[in-house]
């Protein structure tokens, strides 16, 4: 007896196709390539790609638009066209913007700027606020002198 | 269909003001109950818990119910409003997602009628309510520092604020320059062990859940007294309707769905509405009935209408020294300069600043990507760097006047979960608005360019930035002009009480939880007080 597919959730299909995977890929190497300088992987970073890949929760159907759009824009797969093919498609991609672009653009940051070799090069902890959290300097509040000195400025009813 | 034993108080709503009347009225030992269409959350599962923190709060902690889609939420069909409505839907409510920035209104927003000739007085007053403001800031756990001229001097807090950070510093510092007011925010947060709750640890999260107990969420606050006090909680319970004995005109209970989408009635004796100023009007336009035909307490043809958000502006800069980020709570310092009505601005009232510390690394990325600011190719990484950790904004929380226009109502197509049909918010900025968000993103860019900022961002309004839900179901002493009397309770159905934010008469320009919450504890005390003849 066959198994009945799970039905998709509400806000769309949660697998990329191998051929939005190379698309992606080549348009996150275009946005944010790796850095020698920074010591920072691009953003087609296999782990990157993975992660992106399982991350798109409530914007898959965006994703999927957005990368419909890019090979619009590609006549075909990005990943097809040589560098400055690709640069001018990325560039239109770009102008065109949109709330689907937005939302392909939030995912690609998400996993980037989550990256422990990302992070690292920022000078962040790769590790979640809990439970360790920060310190702030607790400042001098004699810097509110000029505020007391001024005095009340609530309005009497 | 199936019904429970009667109770004496039904408390629709386990948020802000249904927590805190919930823990009051528990010392009557009336048999008192409170159903909840969400859940308890679990502080291990909120983001900070994870590598995934920023992502969350797009996904299972967005702010904005349609965004979140969880089961425990209802869709708002807020496609004709400039700003979307938020919200959070758990034992708690939203208190689970607020800010936890926590001012009281100002003694002059309780009289614009009379001082500014707008709008309309409430029909209590400041003075009123500050026993209760303080009562509620004693169980709610406020840090903050006393003194501030911004509000009259018997205003203290439990605890030290919070700290002031390099971004409070830089901002401080321009605010002398100019001459004006700023002051460390009374906030929900403890800053020292407080009644079994750890102290901040700066997670940097507040919204979208804290992991360390920091943050005054009713659900870690009231609740745990007033269940301790014989209070019952019934979540997963989503009410349908209030309904009506026809021959008395009095409520008589609800029915509400079950966790497993059964219909059930639960009779009672006094009912109270916690629902917020959303939840409250959809629930009363939805309890349709032979003696009340367009909706519950609905004689003033109020109900619904009057709907106020509080527009936002936010205004941000990037600055060449380092910022707090999202090293800390993201808000602890406010300035009143601009609160009171000053004529020669060219608005009526006022508006309050909230000054943010900074934005997570994730949220940078994003923001300055959609903002043009952040590019492709080779310079992201070296343009990045001088984004991260080096923003500062300020945020305008303008008085948001009321107008029948703005109003909630019932969508004739949209339904939630249980068939039961959404809230449509009809809503537009008043010419007043505009121009008191204006004024606030030319005093707040000289604010922080006086602070050293290279770069300005300003978003007007703040489109996901419909925090506060207010005025629907007003307070007033006028039953053709209001919908609830001085103390609560409905002017239609005498056993009716309405505690949360649709009862506010007018906005202010501050964050209101702490005043829901302290009409909250003033109304509860006025039935305690009034028990012998609570019907008249």
């Amino acid at each position: 007896m066959s198994k009945a597919a799970a039905p998709l959730p509400a806000w769309g299909d949660p697998i990329l196709s191998d051929a939005e995977k190379r698309s992606l890929a080549a348009l996150c190497a275009r946005m944010i390539p790796a850095s020698a300088e920074f010591k920072v992987p691009g953003a087609d970073d296999a782990l990157i790609q993975a992660d992106i890949a399982k991350s798109l929760d409530r914007d898959a159907a965006a994703v999927h638009r957005a990368l419909a759009q890019l090979e619009r824009i590609s006549g075909g797969s990005l990943a097809d066209l040589d560098i400055e093919k690709q640069e001018e498609s990325c560039a239109t991609l770009r102008a065109e913007g949109g709330a689907d672009l937005t939302a392909l653009g939030r995912i690609i940051l998400q996993c980037y700027y989550r990256d422990d070799r990302v992070m690292i090069s920022l000078g962040m902890e790769p590790r979640p606020p809990f439970p360790k959290g920060h310190t702030l300097p607790q400042g001098d509040w004699a810097l509110l002198d000029p505020v007391r000195k001024r005095g009340k400025i609530w309005r009497e009813v | 269909m199936p019904s429970h034993e009667p109770v004496d108080v039904l408390i629709i709503g386990s948020g802000a003001s249904g927590a805190a009347v919930a823990w009051s009225l528990a010392d009557t030992k009336m048999k008192i109950l409170c159903l909840e269409q969400g859940d308890w959350q679990n502080p291990t599962d909120y983001p900070s818990n994870g590598r995934d923190w920023e992502a969350r709060q797009f996904n299972d902690m967005a702010t904005s119910p349609n965004r979140r889609q969880l089961w425990s939420d209802y869709p708002v069909n807020d496609d004709n409003s400039p700003i979307k409505v938020l919200n959070f839907n758990a034992v708690g409510g939203s208190t689970i997602l607020y800010a936890a920035h926590y001012p009281r209104l100002h003694p002059s927003d309780f009289k614009v009628k009379s001082l500014d000739g707008v709008a309309d007085d409430w029909p209590i007053d400041y003075h009123q309510l500050e026993p209760f403001f303080a009562e509620n800031d004693r169980m709610t756990g406020v840090s903050g520092l006393a003194g501030d001229p911004a509000y009259p001097p018997q205003k203290t807090s439990p605890m030290e604020p919070l700290p002031m950070g390099r971004s409070g510093r830089i901002l401080g510092e321009a605010m002398n320059r100019l001459g004006w007011h700023w002051w460390p925010s009374d906030c929900a947060v403890t800053t020292r062990e407080y009644e079994g709750r750890a102290p901040c640890i700066n997670l940097g999260h507040c919204i979208a859940g804290c992991a360390q107990g920091a943050k005054a969420s009713t659900d870690i606050t009231y609740w745990p007294a007033a269940i301790r006090a014989g209070v019952e909680l019934r979540t997963r319970a989503r009410v349908r309707e209030i309904t009506i004995d026809n021959a008395t005109g009095m409520a008589n209970g609800v029915i509400y769905y079950d966790r497993d989408g059964v219909e059930q009635f639960q009779p009672a004796h006094v009912v109270v509405v916690a629902a917020n100023g959303i939840g409250t009007p959809r629930l009363l336009l939805n309890s349709k009935s032979e003696r009340f035909p367009n909706g519950l307490a609905n004689s003033s043809g109020l109900v619904g209408k009057n709907l106020m958000f509080h527009p936002y502006a936010s205004v941000w800069g990037y600055f060449n020294e380092e910022t707090d980020g999202n090293r800390g709570p993201p808000l602890s310092l406010w300035s009143h300069e601009f609160y009171e009505s000053d004529q020669s601005r060219g608005f009526v009232r006022g508006y309050s600043w909230q000054f943010g510390r900074g934005v997570g690394a994730i949220m940078e990325a994003q923001q300055s990507f959609a903002s043009g600011r952040l590019p492709w190719g080779a310079e992201h990484h070296a343009v990045y760097r001088k984004l991260h950790n080096h923003r500062m904004n300020i945020a305008a929380i303008c008085e948001d006047l009321p107008e029948e226009h703005n109003r909630v109502t019932l969508d004739p197509v949209l339904k939630d979960a249980n068939g039961i049909p959404a809230p449509k918010i009809d809503y537009t900025l008043s010419e007043n608005s505009n121009r008191m968000l204006d004024h606030a993103i030319a005093r707040a860019t000289e604010a922080l360019r006086e602070a050293g900022a290279w770069d300005i961002g300003v978003e007007k309004p703040i489109r996901n930035g419909g925090w506060h839900l207010l005025g629907t179901a007003r307070m007033g002493s006028d039953p053709t002009r209001s919908v609830v009397n001085d103390w609560g309770r409905s002017h239609d159905v005498k056993n009716l009480f309405i505690v949360d934010g649709s009862i506010f008469t007018t906005s202010g320009g501050v964050n209101p939880t702490s005043t829901i919450q302290a009409l909250a504890l003033y109304i509860a005390d006025q039935m305690k007080q009034r028990l012998a003849t609570l019907f008249d």
